[in-house]
């Protein structure tokens, strides 16, 4: 496909310019799809948040409400976008950006199946760790931006809570990594393979754990979301955004949950491998064997399931006092990463590896 | 490869363009940013000399973390500007002496025998992160393992130096607080219930 393509362009093209054209039309093809994935989860939280709270959620726009993504899309788009007067204009305009940016940049490591990867990276997880640390930039300069006590109140808030839990979040990592002994996502996933109980999340179970938490604070979501806190500082960092500049936080925020959610499931829960590998009688089935077996459906599956978890916490948990946010972070994250990944390590040199 | 050579000159110009604001804006927010900028820049040009690892650690290490509590401090600091720059023309021959002594310094290191290489790109190792840890965990184990130590020992200093007991502030003390059980808090009564007449 892409070699067609290629062909294609270099009839009329530059080289260069035909490399940069095939990395685009492949950064579409992961892009568009993950809007629309963004898109939908805002509309199936709506409605899995109203089912747990015996609510309809939105009905109106189409069928069962399967339009209202775009009708809210296209009010935003409509809206005005209001600088304000005191404010840093420039930063204030770049700030979505910087926040949409990393959330969109790491998708180009992430394996959807079997080298169906826009860039397979040796270090793709330093890779992913580094990106995710980036994110952060867009709000701390939305907050200073603002130019608005509660904007700058938030963007503190956020920044102390991402750089405590990306340390939990990176010895989680490191546990992987040690397990399977590569930094290449592609290899993490193919070290999984074999059956269900080859992947991480048997051995690592702790760590799996503290990964997603950590993910949940970092993306700044319930109970986590003390930077947002509508009831003590407005909205946190973008009370001042409104129109498309909001929705692009907005969007950002979804993209980042997609991402730890494939995450979660590329390291933890075997990625595109099938739950019934082994299970040949199942995967050899003329048509179903198709869905029995390993592809780009499962991690969208299991990515899917752990969204539902973060919508289900939204649903159910209080928000966190600050100080127990950071309590959790350092006093419990941290020690129990650490400890697994000691365990670890010895298991490893006493020759314990075949659990894994 | 000519797209190489376009990102590259690219990401130089931002990088110079980036490293000249830093210390020639006013606005120390801006500085700031600039030097995330550059920082950013340089890992992209480690990437392109197939250093992943460098380049991406850069990234993780300063502009992930380092830099953002710097923003933190100078965004909460109310910088005035005006009495900083008092006083130039009285410390800018000693500042100007610095600099020579620190670029001479600088021109006898970049000439000295370990930077003299025949080819200015070594072939890199396949896989670097891995090459790296090779290295660091056999050859060089002890001073890694000494440097980690003086690192640890930084962080307990620091931690030391700021840790102070103050008895008027209200503090809530967490684990106590998650420990409560429901007996602690609730009393359930037992009674009969009321009836008609009793009321």
């Amino acid at each position: 496909m892409m070699e067609i393509l290629a062909n294609f362009f270099g009839a009329f093209l530059p080289e260069w310019l035909v490399t940069l054209l095939l990395i685009l039309i492949k950064v579409m093809a992961i892009v568009i799809p993950l809007i629309l994935l963004v898109a939908y989860a805002t509309y199936a939280e709506r409605k899995i948040i109203g089912f747990m709270q015996v609510r309809v959620g939105p009905n109106r726009v189409g069928f069962k409400g399967l339009l209202q993504p775009f009708a809210d899309m296209f009010k935003l788009i409509f809206k005005e976008i209001i600088v304000p007067e005191k404010s840093n204009r420039f930063l204030f305009l770049i700030a979505p950006l910087l926040a949409m940016g990393p959330a969109f940049a790491a998708w180009a490591v992430i394996p959807f199946s079997d080298g169906l990867v826009l860039a397979d990276v040796n270090a793709g997880l330093l890779f992913l760790l580094a990106l995710t640390s980036l994110g952060i930039y867009g709000v701390i300069i939305a907050g200073w931006a603002s130019n608005s006590k509660y904007a700058q109140l938030s963007a503190m808030r956020l920044g102390a809570q991402m750089v405590s839990y990306e340390i939990a979040m990176g010895f989680a990592l490191v546990g992987v990594l040690m397990a399977s002994g590569s930094l290449n996502l592609g290899d993490i996933v193919r070290a999984q393979s074999g059956s269900i109980f080859s992947w991480f999340v048997w051995p690592l179970f702790g760590l799996f754990v503290v990964y997603f938490i950590a993910g949940v604070a970092e993306t700044n979501r319930a109970p986590f979301d003390v930077a947002e806190g509508e009831s003590e500082i407005v909205a946190g960092f973008h009370v001042e955004y409104s129109g498309m500049a909001f929705s692009i936080f907005f969007l950002a925020e979804y993209a980042n949950m997609w991402l730890i959610s494939a995450l979660t499931s590329l390291m933890f829960l075997g990625g595109w491998l099938s739950p019934f590998q082994g299970l040949d009688f199942l995967t050899n089935m003329p048509v179903l064997g198709l869905f029995f077996g390993d592809g780009v459906h499962w991690l969208l599956l299991k990515a899917s399931f752990f969204m539902l978890l973060f919508f289900w916490f939204r649903a159910t948990f209080p928000r966190y006092r600050y100080d127990q946010i950071m309590r959790l972070g350092w006093k419990i994250l941290i020690p129990v990463t650490l400890v697994w990944i000691f365990a670890e390590g010895l298991a490893i040199a006493l020759g314990w590896k075949p659990w894994l | 490869m000519i797209f190489e050579q376009i990102i590259f000159y690219l990401f130089s110009a931002v990088l110079v363009t980036a490293a000249v604001g830093m210390v020639t804006v006013r606005n120390p927010v801006y500085a700031a940013l600039c030097l995330i900028l550059s920082f950013f820049t340089s890992a992209a040009l480690w990437l392109l000399l197939e250093a992943e690892f460098l380049g991406i650690v850069l990234v993780l290490v300063y502009v992930g973390a380092v830099m953002v509590l710097f923003l933190f401090v100078i965004m909460m600091l109310d910088l005035n500007i005006d009495p900083l720059k008092e006083g130039f023309a009285k410390y800018a021959p000693v500042g100007f002496l610095v600099a020579g002594v620190i670029a001479v310094e600088m021109i006898m290191v970049l000439r000295s025998a370990p930077f003299q290489i025949a080819t200015p790109r070594a072939p890199a190792p396949e896989n670097n992160t891995e090459a790296l840890g090779a290295i660091l965990y056999t050859n060089y184990v002890y001073p890694f393992e000494i440097a980690a130590v003086i690192l640890v020992v930084a962080i307990i200093a620091a931690i030391v130096l700021t840790l102070r007991r103050r008895p008027d502030s209200r503090k809530q003390d967490i684990s106590e607080q998650v420990q409560v059980k429901r007996e602690d808090r609730v009393r359930l009564v037992k009674m009969k219930s009321e009836t008609k007449e009793q009321a």
